[in-house]
């Protein structure tokens, strides 16, 4: 009889039960997150491989182990530096700035609540450009041995402060953060190519190829910098994550569920910004990270902020660790700057998986 | 849970939206506000849940200064259910409604809050919705969701902000109906901004009439939704039918054009 097999089906739809599934849903997006851990891990292994001078497998992973157990193997002084202060530092290097590029975009677009904003559309990263450009041209600025790293890193701060210190009078709107920041970019576009005018070509150069972006400054000492930098801001941010979702909902629901909104949204402006400002003191403007990591992880994980500045973050350090590679093999002997890299790999990812979503949006 | 309203004015730079508003909320009571757009129902909802801050007056919960106790603790007794509303990134109706339990935990949330959060999205029969895009479901749908995320606060006092707007004449008599019953069956109170006369008449307790930031008349709906308040504060001829009763019927018949 019919009749008993729809009845059989509405009786599975009773024990439907949604707690389980939201475990379920959980279980998934931490597989993310555990995959991208994995995939981070395989990429430094094999990256450690590669470079100019031919070493075998063996000798780069006895090079690698004999730091952690001196006694148990015997590889040479120059094998040791080039595998541990030439390939590793790189990797690590590239894998921490895009880590913090991943979170800061994946932050900045849920307090500003637009899915443009990253650290170029807020006009940081051309105030770095031209705090470099400054220090490279003029001889001016602060730190005498980071003189171009420190500038750019001041320049980066003060354009942040510049759009909290509005948005504080204004009120912490997105609109205003967004507007503001846009200003600012073209203002320091502006007086970088300004000063560009009347520069000495070759130092007009060194500018522009401290704009594309490198990771030929990778040091030790950049990237304890970074680490540390990152240790202190990241658990910040995600820990203020369930906040962040509850802000996703609009101002007025997150203040009536107890979140003091405009001081988060100041706040984790300014963590990222400083984010932000210590990657593109040492590598220019790379571009594209911040914007994509985020989106990228929404679209496979959902938009549950727990989850998704972590993925971001991961995903960002694979993204521009995995460009890095690519850009120095693909083309033999030639090094493509990475800021050119990024882009070249990333829209191209992106355009495919905004063709196939199936969502009106992620 | 006892709110008062004292002497509360409120205004957007220099142009003032409330003026004086005294109001009092008895546990169990269901409490609309009704009257013109821009009357001011929106705005108070809000002052009273500390979205807004009032220029002037105080908002007692049980003898305690709203604006001097913490926002989680307010979080705590008094939940907002807001107009539909989209949002810019995509959540489930689950992570929707868990936020809900935001004011109660800290950076995880446990088997304790899934199940509370399961149990309201049944109360509310949108379990099979969980895990769903938000901004993909229906007006109605996402008025329920609002609610179930009010509800999963575990308040003391709903505040809903014209809960029945945009929805069709089924899902506001269910919303109302739901409310209604959360009002008797739980002890907790609510506040509700509606256009809807014959809502306000049928499903309240008591009734207040708004006409430019100001309290015109409070009381029961029959004593309340007369033909002469609302003439008065909506500029609309009305016949009342069974006025006497506890639910009158109100009959829109025309608009009164102002002769200046």
């Amino acid at each position: 009889m019919p009749t008993t097999e729809s009845r059989a089906v509405y009786d599975t739809d009773q024990d439907y039960d949604a707690g389980e599934e939201y475990t379920r849903f959980i279980g998934r997006k931490i597989f993310f997150i555990f995959s991208l851990i994995i995939l981070l891990m395989l990429l430094i292994a094999g990256a450690a491989t590669l470079g100019p001078i031919d070493y075998s497998n063996t000798e780069v992973y006895s090079a690698i182990l004999q730091k952690f157990f001196p006694d148990s193997f015997n590889e040479s002084e120059r094998t040791m530096r080039v595998v541990w202060d030439v390939r590793l530092t790189r990797i690590l290097f590239s894998i921490l700035a895009g880590m913090g590029l991943g979170i800061s975009g994946a932050v900045m677009q849920v307090v500003l609540k637009n899915p443009l904003a990253s650290p170029y559309t807020l006009g940081i990263a051309s105030a770095a450009g031209f705090g470099a450009a400054i220090a490279i041209i003029a001889g001016i600025g602060f730190f005498g041995n980071y003189l171009v790293a420190g500038n750019a890193f001041i320049f980066a701060l003060i354009s942040s402060f510049v759009i909290i210190g509005i948005a504080k009078h204004k009120g912490a709107t997105p609109e205003i953060m967004i507007l503001t920041g846009i200003a600012i970019m073209y203002l320091f576009s502006a007086l970088t190519i300004f000063i560009e005018y009347f520069a000495d070509p070759d130092a007009v150069k060194e500018v522009v190829f401290w704009m594309v972006g490198s990771l030929a400054r990778a040091s030790w000492d950049n990237f304890w910098v970074l680490f540390i930098v990152l240790a202190i801001c990241i658990p910040l941010l995600v820990w203020k994550s369930w906040d962040f979702n509850v802000m996703g909902a609009g101002d007025e629901t997150a203040k009536s569920l107890g979140v003091n909104v405009d001081r988060i949204r100041t706040i984790s402006m300014v963590i990222s910004s400083l984010i932000v400002a210590s990657i593109v003191a040492f590598t220019g403007t790379i571009g594209f990270i911040g914007l994509v990591a985020p989106h990228i992880t929404r679209m496979i994980i959902g938009g549950d902020n727990r989850f998704v500045l972590v993925g971001s973050a991961l995903l960002g350090g694979l993204l521009l660790a995995s460009a890095d590679i690519v850009a120095h093999y693909i083309v033999p002997g030639v090094i493509i700057p990475i800021g050119v890299m990024t882009a070249f790999m990333g829209v191209p990812l992106f355009f495919f998986l905004i063709m196939r979503r199936k969502r009106e949006y992620w | 849970m006892k709110l008062k309203v004292n002497n509360v004015e409120f205004s957007y730079s220099s142009t003032p939206i409330l003026k004086d508003i005294i109001m009092e909320l008895v546990p169990s009571e269901m409490l609309g506000i009704v009257g013109p757009n821009g009357a001011g129902k929106s705005t108070l909802i809000k002052c009273i849940d500390t979205i807004l801050k009032p220029r002037h007056g105080t908002i007692l919960l049980d003898e305690e200064e709203i604006l001097k106790m913490s926002k989680i603790k307010v979080a705590q007794k008094l939940g907002y259910v807001p107009q539909t509303t989209a949002r810019v990134f995509p959540t489930t109706v689950f992570d929707t409604v868990l936020m809900g339990r935001r004011p109660h935990i800290g950076w995880r949330s446990n088997k304790v809050d899934v199940k509370k959060v399961v149990n309201v999205l049944r109360l509310m029969e949108i379990e099979d919705l969980a895990m769903r895009e938000f901004n993909e479901l229906s007006g109605g749908q996402q008025q329920k969701v609002f609610i179930a995320r009010a509800l999963a606060q575990e308040p003391d006092v709903l505040l809903l902000d014209e809960p029945t707007s945009n929805l069709d004449i089924q899902h506001q008599l269910e919303v109302m109906e739901i409310i209604r019953n959360l009002v008797e069956t739980r002890s907790i109170s609510a506040i509700m901004a509606v256009h809807d006369l014959n809502l306000a008449s049928r499903y309240t307790d008591r009734v207040v009439i708004m006409k430019k930031g100001m309290i015109v008349d409070a009381g029961t709906p029959s004593n309340v939704l007369t033909p002469e308040n609302i003439k008065s504060v909506y500029n609309v001829e009305a016949e009342v039918i069974n006025s006497s009763g506890k639910n009158p019927y109100i009959i829109p018949v025309r608009s009164i054009r102002r002769n200046r």
